[in-house]
């Protein structure tokens, strides 16, 4: 494992996200092989990795919808696995690939959520998440009904409603025109910067994570191959970007000089 | 943090998710007339056939003269089973074919919670579906279930609460085993049919069917009904263990959820639920 860059929290800091030896198994399939990670507050890491390295078992894991085999998942220094609704209303998600409810609008999908989230003032802060993500024209039109540039902008809507200290983002600009795409990272750098909230982002868009991430984490088949800032990456494999340096893992074309540097065979 | 959220913890936050989640389903039925429409269709079939069956046989046999309300009354007992059992399970299902339980599940609602939502949901869909129905018994068939007095509200409760448990168990084998079980939610309360007694006394059954029979909370409604109907006399004691065996399906099919929803969060079905 190449562990150069990453930064250490500093002494008595809750990690908003500590991870120890986890490990997943299905069946004879081992998803993710034993892996240990701690984000820090105000970070954004991108977990990347080929289909089946275990980027989206991770992500579960870190949310409690699956339970691992082994090892320890904390967010907030809460036990996930075993007392996970003591950190959820501190945490949200955004995924192009889970949906909110078509047949209702908008503002009746944002005032549920709110709702369950616990938020005090739910019609102020969905005309406040309108004004920010220009989704006020939106919000009494059904949410089935929207393009999939509107969709992602009331998703990320909902995905803020509670303003999370720790934000899970599954390829948030799949899809997406390139205007758009764009204007959905700047949210993203500015929620980062301006609530000092730590974000997980897995993206299969590199351009995004050079970006977006100051810390990357690679997976391959379940394990942890790479673990540095993106210009660090791209330095050590002696690449252009980061699209190069995800193929060269991915093709296993490591360099010599890298080698040494422990990226795990 | 600039945005206030209330306390997460004690009875007013899990009243406030069970509300978001009743809100969720309440937008829903209001959202569509034909949603609304479906609701009602097929009680109000059932009664109407079953209605004019009795009214025929009436004229008939000296049996369905004297038990006149026997047959509609069955039915709208019936309905409040089904309904209530698929009021339960659809608005789980919901989730799934809107591939909202990601977001369900993630979010700070508790599964106890999403329990008594459901619960909540099944009671407005029976109400939507059975108030009309049961006034358009009383106008074509003058038979009035509110007459049954106190026996009603019995016999209504063990049938919800049974219903309840039947939602739970098909409810956990979707959660467990994704949409290929979807078809125990529509299924699992018409396999008691023939054994709920709902048109004849347990002693039709064969001798060995019987035991079968007794087992089910709603069989003892049945059969209070006909001791309403045919002897005007109210069984207490047949409400009694139709309570005590809901007591018992309702705490085993609890369980059993919670095992499913373990399970499934062991097996990664939940992040793979979706139509």
């Amino acid at each position: 494992m190449l562990q150069t860059g990453a930064r250490i929290t500093g002494a008595g800091q809750v990690p908003p996200v500590e991870v120890r030896n986890l490990r997943k198994v299905y069946g004879d399939v081992v998803a993710v092989d034993g892996i240990s990670f701690s984000l820090h507050p105000g970070s954004v890491t991108a977990l990347l990795g080929g289909n089946g390295a275990g980027k989206t078992t991770t992500i579960s894991m870190l949310m409690g919808l699956v339970a691992p085999t082994s090892g320890e998942v904390r967010v907030f220094g809460i036990d996930m696995v075993h007392n996970r609704h003591a950190a959820l209303h501190r945490l949200n998600f955004e995924s192009p690939y889970v949906d909110i409810p078509m047949r209702l609008t908008v503002r009746q999908n944002l005032e549920i959520f709110g709702q369950l989230y616990g938020v005090v003032d739910v019609p102020g802060r969905i005309r406040e998440m309108a004004e920010e993500l220009r989704i006020s024209e939106l919000l009494d039109r059904h949410y089935g009904k929207l393009s999939a540039g509107q969709k992602t902008r009331v998703s990320l809507a909902k995905s803020l409603l509670n303003e999370p200290d720790l934000l899970l983002l599954d390829e948030p600009t799949a899809s997406l025109d390139p205007d758009t795409a764009d204007w959905v990272r700047s949210v993203i750098e500015d929620y980062c910067r301006t609530h000092l909230a730590t974000i997980v982002l897995a993206s299969h868009n590199m351009a995004e994570v050079e970006r977006l991430a100051d810390r990357v984490i690679m997976l391959e088949r379940g394990r942890i191959v790479a673990d540095e800032t993106p210009e660090a990456l791209i330095r050590h494999f002696g690449r252009k970007n980061l699209e190069e340096v995800f193929l060269d893992i991915a093709r296993r074309r490591i360099p010599e000089t890298v080698r040494p540097l422990k990226i795990v065979d | 943090m600039t945005t206030k959220l209330h306390p997460q913890t004690g009875f007013a936050a899990s009243a406030r998710r069970i509300g978001g989640m009743v809100r969720r389903h309440w937008y829903l039925i209001r959202s569509s007339v034909p949603r609304t429409a479906e609701l009602i269709f097929w009680p109000l079939v059932s009664m109407l056939m079953w209605g004019f069956l009795q009214t025929y046989l009436a004229q008939t046999t000296s049996l369905a003269a004297k038990a006149a309300g026997l047959f509609v009354g069955g039915v709208l007992l019936w309905d409040i089973l089904v309904r209530s059992q698929l009021g339960f399970s659809v608005a789980f299902l919901e989730e799934i074919w809107s591939r909202n339980l990601g977001h369900l599940m993630m979010s700070p609602l508790r599964p106890v919670e999403l329990i008594g939502s459901l619960m909540i949901v099944s009671l407005i869909k029976l109400t939507v579906a059975m108030v009309p129905v049961a006034i358009l018994a009383y106008i074509f068939f003058g038979f009035n279930l509110l007459s049954l007095g106190i026996a009603f509200a019995a016999f209504f409760a063990n049938l919800v609460f049974f219903s309840w448990a039947l939602g739970l168990i098909s409810t956990g084998a979707v959660l467990r085993w994704g949409l290929g079980a979807e078809s125990i939610a529509w299924l699992i309360v018409f396999l008691l049919l023939p054994v709920s007694c709902v048109y004849y006394p347990v002693s039709t059954l064969p001798d060995w069917l019987q035991p079968v029979a007794l087992a089910l909370p709603s069989t003892y409604v049945f059969e209070g009904l006909r001791g309403l109907v045919l002897d005007q006399t109210f069984h207490g004691d047949f409400m009694l263990r139709a309570l005590l065996l809901n007591v018992l399906y309702v705490s085993g099919a609890l369980a059993l959820f919670r095992a499913l929803l373990e399970s499934a969060r062991k097996n990664g079905a939940l992040v793979q639920l979706g139509e």
